[in-house]
């Protein structure tokens, strides 16, 4: 990928990557997860080939999604971390809501809202996962009692449900902050694009030479 | 069998509209199983094997009279051996031929999220058309006398059909048919209940004072009744439940929770939408830029 001079990697390729594996399964489970889960929407399973297929395809996609999403933890997990910054980046959310974001606490590689997807989806993926796994009646049905599986297709959809909300505002997010979506796709964000949205994220990579996606460990003042 | 447009259905699975429903003049069937005249001689089962081209796999004994060890894909009915202490100390030896119930309510195609896979005539039988199962295992889940069992070979869900293609050209079911002491009784659901009636009167005669009708109202009454001698103890009937329901896990996740879920979908969606308009989208401005550079800059420069 041709990056810009000047600019800053926002996302690693591997990071690019994973993260649209993640995608492409999260709206084909969407599609097939909606079609088993309400009447009026399972024409859905005509895209997967029918009932039959749809029943048998969305499980293992949703297992491509968990190891995925598992990959996304690694690569993430450590910028996700809440702090202080957080709690007055909230305070701040109707500026931010508003486009006014001078004037807003900085933030550092993600903001609150960001975390709240990330830390959502990294609860809401497993607890799907096991859900699911004891809902997989081809293979599974014998381990548990239908008690048990009762219990597990109730969390498992009211756990889709919570995860294609946060998926909305998620999408709605990229589209919305200009240029988030290019950080996804190609991987790059421009100087004032991280001044704007990620201020302490600039400063940092600033103060360590680094083009992103992290500041370097091994040069520059520690981090605060 | 095909779908043999019935035109009498009174509830579809996962379907919004109503079914074709014209041919509803019809009365409620039922088949009555008498517990207190079976003998146990499986006639019902090789019957229902026989009508409906069954043959279960070779199975292993397993310590009861019970054969086979359960329902399966191709066992539709099975006598279920119970031995019951009674309160006199003596034994007494429970055979309950098992399989559908045949709910007015059924949990099976209240789960069923394939439209049509499981349907529920105007005479109360409740069917399932194979074609349109999709083998989710939703049925299972909801049924509230496990009965519905999934084939690993074609992934459909089997259940006695209450032989419905016999009783659509006016036949009484297989086992009915076969049960050589009359055990089996079948008929419109009224008579049922009042031949049941004199069962359970003449039960009482003979000392089963607790003798009664096993028609759960907890499903709105079912098409498949008993006559038991210990109506106040059905699960001494190798676990026939005492009070079977549609489990409220599965009424939450089959109720209130589908038009909640969408609403919330569409509610996020629309939110985000007039989000959009209202704030616009949120633009790298050319003084973030500028100011971004002299940071920069600044940075570079004191290195």
């Amino acid at each position: 990928m041709t990056q810009p001079k000047g600019t800053l990697t926002r996302n690693t390729t591997a990071a690019r990557i994973n993260h649209w594996i993640t995608g492409g399964c999260f709206i084909l489970l969407l599609f097939s997860g909606l079609a088993m889960f309400h009447p009026m929407l399972f024409f859905l399973a005509e895209l997967f080939g029918g009932g039959q297929w749809t029943r048998a395809i969305h499980p293992w996609i949703g297992t491509v999604l968990m190891l995925s999403y598992a990959g996304l933890i690694v690569q993430f997990w450590r910028d996700n971390l809440l702090n202080r910054d957080d709690i007055n980046w909230m305070k701040a959310i109707d500026s931010v809501l508003a486009n006014k974001e001078e004037g807003v606490p900085e933030v550092a590689r993600f903001n609150a809202g960001q975390k709240f997807v990330f830390w959502s989806m990294a609860f809401l993926v497993p607890v799907m996962f096991i859900t699911g796994l004891v809902i997989w009646d081809v293979y599974f049905s014998a381990y548990t009692t239908i008690e048990q599986q009762r219990i597990a297709v109730l969390i498992h959809s009211l756990a889709a449900i919570a995860a294609i909300i946060v998926w909305i505002i998620h999408v709605y997010a990229a589209i919305w902050v200009r240029g988030s979506m290019r950080a996804m796709t190609q991987g790059y964000v421009t100087p004032g694009w991280a001044w704007r949205h990620h201020r302490k994220w600039l400063r940092r990579l600033a103060a360590t030479g680094s083009t992103g996606p992290r500041p370097r460990a091994d040069r520059g003042p520690a981090p605060r | 069998m095909a779908d043999l447009q019935s035109q009498n259905y009174i509830r579809r699975s996962a379907s919004t509209l109503t079914p074709p429903s014209v041919r509803d003049h019809e009365q409620e069937v039922a088949k009555l199983i008498d517990v207190s005249r079976c003998i146990g001689c499986k006639a019902c089962q090789a019957a229902c094997m026989e009508w409906n081209n069954l043959r279960d796999e070779i199975g292993h004994f397993e310590g009861s009279y019970d054969n086979p060890a359960d329902l399966s894909p191709s066992t539709w009915t099975l006598m279920r051996f119970a031995e019951w202490e009674n309160d006199k100390g003596d034994l007494e030896w429970l055979i309950r031929k098992d399989g559908c119930m045949h709910c007015e309510d059924p949990g099976c195609l209240k789960a069923c999220p394939a439209p049509g896979a499981i349907v529920q005539y105007a005479n109360g039988i409740v069917d399932f058309i194979s074609e349109n199962c999709i083998g989710c295992g939703y049925c299972v889940k909801g049924c509230p006398f496990d009965i519905p069992r999934i084939s690993q070979v074609d992934h459909k869900s089997y259940k006695c059909t209450l032989c419905s293609d016999r009783v659509a050209v006016g036949l009484e079911p297989a086992c009915v048919k076969a049960c050589p002491t009359g055990a089996i009784m079948f008929g419109t659901k009224a008579d049922m209940k009042t031949w049941a009636e004199e069962r359970v009167v003449d039960l009482k005669s003979r000392g089963f004072s607790n003798a009664g009708l096993y028609d759960p109202s907890g499903v709105g009454g079912t098409h498949v009744m008993y006559v038991l001698h210990h109506a106040d103890k059905p699960s001494i009937y190798a676990g026939l439940p005492d009070n079977p329901r549609i489990s409220i896990l599965v009424d939450l996740w089959k109720g209130i929770v589908k038009p909640l879920a969408l609403a919330g979908i569409a509610f996020t969606a629309v939110t985000a939408f007039f989000h959009w308009i209202v704030a616009g989208p949120n633009e790298v401005q050319p003084e973030d830029e500028a100011n971004a550079q002299r940071l920069l800059r600044k940075t570079d420069d004191s290195r």
